[in-house]
């Protein structure tokens, strides 16, 4: 018996769940106002509601269908696990996608797909919808599309078109962890489509001879995911790809997936709690490098093993394995130096550079800014306040760790 | 003492104006009462008339753009002092233009809070609003009608508003607040702050998107508190998935045990028809062994050296493989590592300008490089270019010289002092060697000259055309040789 699209819908979100990746923001404005039909952007995204597990909901993310060929270890839809498999037809997402936007409860859609028969086969289903979307419906809301390694570039290339943003999930961080997992997948096809979408879109945004205008093309750039803790890579390796990745081909994010259990697990994987806190140090560590003047080697060095202190955000560990840079002065400090305190965040540094044009700055004054003075407090000197040798105390650290606490099971 | 009273429902003219009057009139902010109807007894928004009157000389009041955008959003704001509040900062406005760059100032700070807060609610409201269909009744042909009920802190429906008729342009629709109400019918955007009542309406796609709720959610990475730090309880009546969530928070530790304990299964029978396919596919890299293609496929998964786990893919030489020239560049540049080429950045542009301008065309050479993968240093968004080291051109010398013993040139040209070291492994100041032609161990011809990322690197313009011209003698040498081979 066909299973109902109700049946089909939690089959398809339930297998789509473990990609991270949510986000609607970072495209160009557009508006329905005008042009009719349906939707708009609005530059920042929007999250329509949370799940208990903290998860924005954005976009509708689901699979087109479940069914895979490929049998990667880590992957809920690996064709050895005896998951309940399901499809939507074309008509059935385009249906939800629009009836879903309709009620606002998202953004737009963020669609991905099993591989089934070829790779081209898939992508060029997946393109058909983005493609139906915008053109016979009129949807200006948020796509995102995942392209499928080996597709053609052509697909790609109409892929593009469509969608605001494309990502390829590399999924692991090391050619030999890919090779190991997931036998099916190349990781320098990974790259390769990776690099020449990177041409792709820096050919598409210069402006063309004739009409001297720049042409939409994945507005939103590429994203990637990589799942931590499936197999043996440290942080200093997961950052080291991030690094690699960004400065390559200009990916917008990458996001960190901690490696949670899935049904009918594959024997190879450990089932385990996922390394939530390592997943949420990874991107702290990942903003420090985008935003914060930080290298990798920096954020990474504190520890032999290469793996970020999960006890401590990594600029707070940092900062303790460098007390002779500290404490800086509020008052004088460059903005490289002031975004290395702990404690100080863009948003705050820009307010103390504002506010210390008027009168020099005190403890009360910062926290006005929106400081939290308890962090900051060792790693400053402002006016009226010294830490004295507060930042040379060797229980430092421990004013800032957790309180033990008895850990579950699960 | 004066008193204001305001409608107080997120206008800013009504303030603006008051305020305007308030300020020419020299009045202190210590000497005005800001309040709405609902305090002052019912009383219609009003304006003291015993103002005193502004000087002869009446200045016009200005302000910077900055506050009036400040000022928009506080307004909107439910805290009864926000309009005394606004007002001390337009009095020390006028006698200070910098006042609110004064970022610490206590009264700065309130503001923009206030105006945050503001920004929260209204980005809520985006987000939260649910639309239910109100269907038209049958056989009506006509635009879909859509309700929605919603209850922002703030007085901010007006505020709003163009943002939902930005996104629902195509269908009818009516948002509904206790602080007013805002419509669109396709022609006119309407919006009034007369208090609503809440619809009862159901919607059947609601069951749809709460079994999308439920099955997105991921009960092994339980995080509440970060749930209801982004979307706070007060939210909850209005949204139709939040009543799952008490129910998916207590069954959350239960369903990841169950999954645990659930041993693998076997795999089905078509899992295992897939793999004996794949187990007989036959390879990808077909090329007939002996032949130059068939070294390219072994090249692309070279692990000679580590230089390949940071580049994209091996860039392998291109041209015709019976060439009679063979050109021996460095190593992939940035470019080059992502289109997968040879000389295709901005050195194989020079490269190829000048070969043009020589009369030289380049399909007809076959290009290549001495080491085959990009070595960079990650500094940020960009790839910064570093010298390939000798044990790194040794390893590569494996695939150059099956490059050479395959298309035979006569004449190599060397570009830069990484490729004659690889051709001939003798360290020489390039200066030395450069510009005649010498003759190789087994007869070849090398032809030494610069790597015209060099020519990229010459900051000062005068000598930079020196050694462009240069550069193009070189070349015209390489011409006049290779036609002596034709």
């Amino acid at each position: 018996m066909k299973k109902s699209l109700k049946d089909r819908l939690a089959i398809l979100s339930d297998a789509a769940k473990y990609d991270a990746s949510c986000a609607s923001s970072g495209t160009v404005r557009r508006s329905s106002e005008k042009s009719g039909g349906l939707g708009s952007t609005e530059g920042s995204g929007i999250c329509h509601a949370y799940a208990p597990d903290g998860r924005c909901i954005s976009l509708l993310k689901i699979l087109l269908t479940n069914f895979c060929i490929y049998d990667c270890a880590y992957c809920i839809n690996r064709s050895s696990s005896n998951v309940e498999r399901a499809r939507f037809s074309v008509e059935e997402v385009i249906w939800l996608t629009l009836e879903f936007y309709r009620r606002n409860y998202i953004e737009g859609l963020f669609l991905s797909s099993g591989i089934i028969r070829s790779s081209d086969h898939t992508m060029e289903e997946m393109v058909r919808i983005a493609r139906e979307l915008r053109t016979t419906h009129n949807f200006r809301g948020y796509i995102h599309l995942k392209s499928i390694p080996e597709a053609s570039p052509h697909l790609i290339e109409e892929a593009g078109l469509y969608a605001d943003r494309l990502s390829l999930n590399i999924e692991l961080p090391t050619d030999a962890g890919i090779t190991r997992y997931a036998p099916e997948k190349h990781p320098e096809g990974i790259r390769r489509s990776m690099g020449a979408l990177r041409l792709k879109i820096e050919e598409m945004s210069e402006a063309t001879l004739q009409t001297k205008r720049r042409r939409r093309f994945a507005p939103a750039g590429q994203s990637t995911q990589m799942i931590v803790g499936a197999d043996g890579a440290n942080d200093a390796t997961i950052l080291g790809t991030s690094a690699r990745l960004y400065g390559s081909y200009g990916l917008k994010r990458v996001y960190y997936s901690a490696f949670s259990p899935i049904p009918d697990s594959s024997k190879n994987l450990p089932l385990i709690k996922p390394p939530l806190m390592r997943e949420h140090r990874l991107y702290q560590a990942d903003w420090l490098y985008r935003f914060y003047g930080f290298d990798i080697g920096e954020i990474t060095s504190a520890r032999a093993d290469g793996m970020l202190d999960l006890d401590l955000d990594p600029k707070l560990a940092w900062a303790l394995g460098h007390r002779d840079r500290f404490p800086v002065d509020v008052n004088r400090a460059d903005r490289e130096m002031l975004l290395r305190v702990p404690g100080l965040g863009t948003k705050t540094v820009k307010g103390i550079l504002s506010a210390r044009r008027f009168s020099r700055l005190r403890l009360g004054d910062l926290k006005r800014i929106g400081v939290s003075l308890k962090k900051v407090q060792p790693f400053i000197t402002a006016e009226g306040w010294t830490p004295h040798r507060l930042v040379d105390r060797p229980d430092l650290r421990a004013m800032f760790e957790p309180k033990p606490e008895q850990l579950s099971l699960l | 003492m004066y008193t204001v009273t305001l409608e107080g429902r997120g206008d800013l003219c009504e303030w603006r104006d008051a305020a305007r009057m308030l300020l020419q009139a020299g009045v202190e902010p210590g000497e005005v009462v800001w309040q709405t109807p609902d305090a002052a007894g019912g009383l219609f928004a009003d304006v003291p008339k015993n103002l005193p009157r502004p000087g002869a000389q009446r200045k016009a009041v200005s302000v910077p753009p900055d506050f009036l955008k400040l000022a928009g959003a506080v307004v909107c704001h439910s805290d009864p002092r926000r309009f005394s509040l606004l007002y001390r900062l337009l009095v020390r406005l006028a006698r200070d233009r910098n006042t609110l760059a004064m970022a610490a100032d206590a009264d700065v700070v309130e503001a923009r809070q206030m105006a945050k807060s503001v920004g929260r609610d209204y980005h809520k409201m985006t987000a939260f609003v649910r639309f239910k269909e109100s269907p038209l009744p049958t056989d009506t042909a006509g635009r879909r009608r859509f309700i929605a009920w919603f209850e922002p802190d703030h007085f901010i429906v007006e505020r709003v508003a163009p943002f939902f008729q930005r996104r629902f342009n195509d269908m009818d629709w009516l948002i509904a607040t206790p602080q007013g109400s805002a419509s669109w019918d396709g022609e006119t955007l309407l919006t009034s702050t007369e208090p609503a009542e809440k619809p009862d309406l159901k919607d059947k796609t609601d069951d749809l998107w709460r079994t999308y709720y439920a099955s997105i959610f991921n009960p092994a990475r339980l995080k509440v508190k970060a749930m209801t730090a982004e979307m706070p309880k007060k939210y909850w009546k209005n949204l139709p998935e939040a009543e799952l969530i008490p129910g998916l928070i207590a069954n959350a530790e239960r369903s990841v045990l169950e999954m645990a304990a659930r041993a693998a299964s076997e795999p089905l029978p078509f899992h295992h028809r897939l793999q004996e396919a794949a187990a007989n596919a036959p390879p990808v890299d077909t090329a007939p062994a002996g032949t130059l293609e068939a070294v390219r496929q072994e090249a692309r998964h070279c692990t000679r050296c580590t230089l390949h786990c940071m580049a994209t893919q091996t860039v392998f030489g291109q041209g015709p493989e019976q060439a009679r020239v063979m050109v021996v560049g460095e190593q992939p540049g940035d470019q080059e590592d992502l289109a997968g080429k040879p000389f295709v950045g901005p050195a194989g542009q020079v490269f190829n300008d000048v070969l043009r301008e020589v009369g030289m065309d380049r399909r007809s050479l076959y290009v290549t490089n001495a080491v085959k993968h990009f070595k960079y240093e990650a500094r940020g968004k960009r790839r910064i270019h570093q010298k390939p080291n000798h044990g790194e051109i040794q390893q590569c010398r494996w695939w150059l010289k099956q490059e050479l013993d395959y298309v035979k040139p006569k004449l190599i040209i060397a570009m830069g002092a990484t490729a004659f070291f690889a051709l001939t492994d003798e360290k020489q100041k390039l200066a030395d060697v450069r510009s005649k032609p010498l003759t190789m161990e087994d007869g070849q011809i090398l032809f030494v000259t610069v790597h015209p990322s060099y020519l990229l690197r010459i900051p000062d313009p005068e000598l930079k055309a020196k050694e462009l011209m240069r550069f193009r003698e070189d070349l015209e040498s390489v011409h006049r040789l290779a036609a002596g081979f034709a």
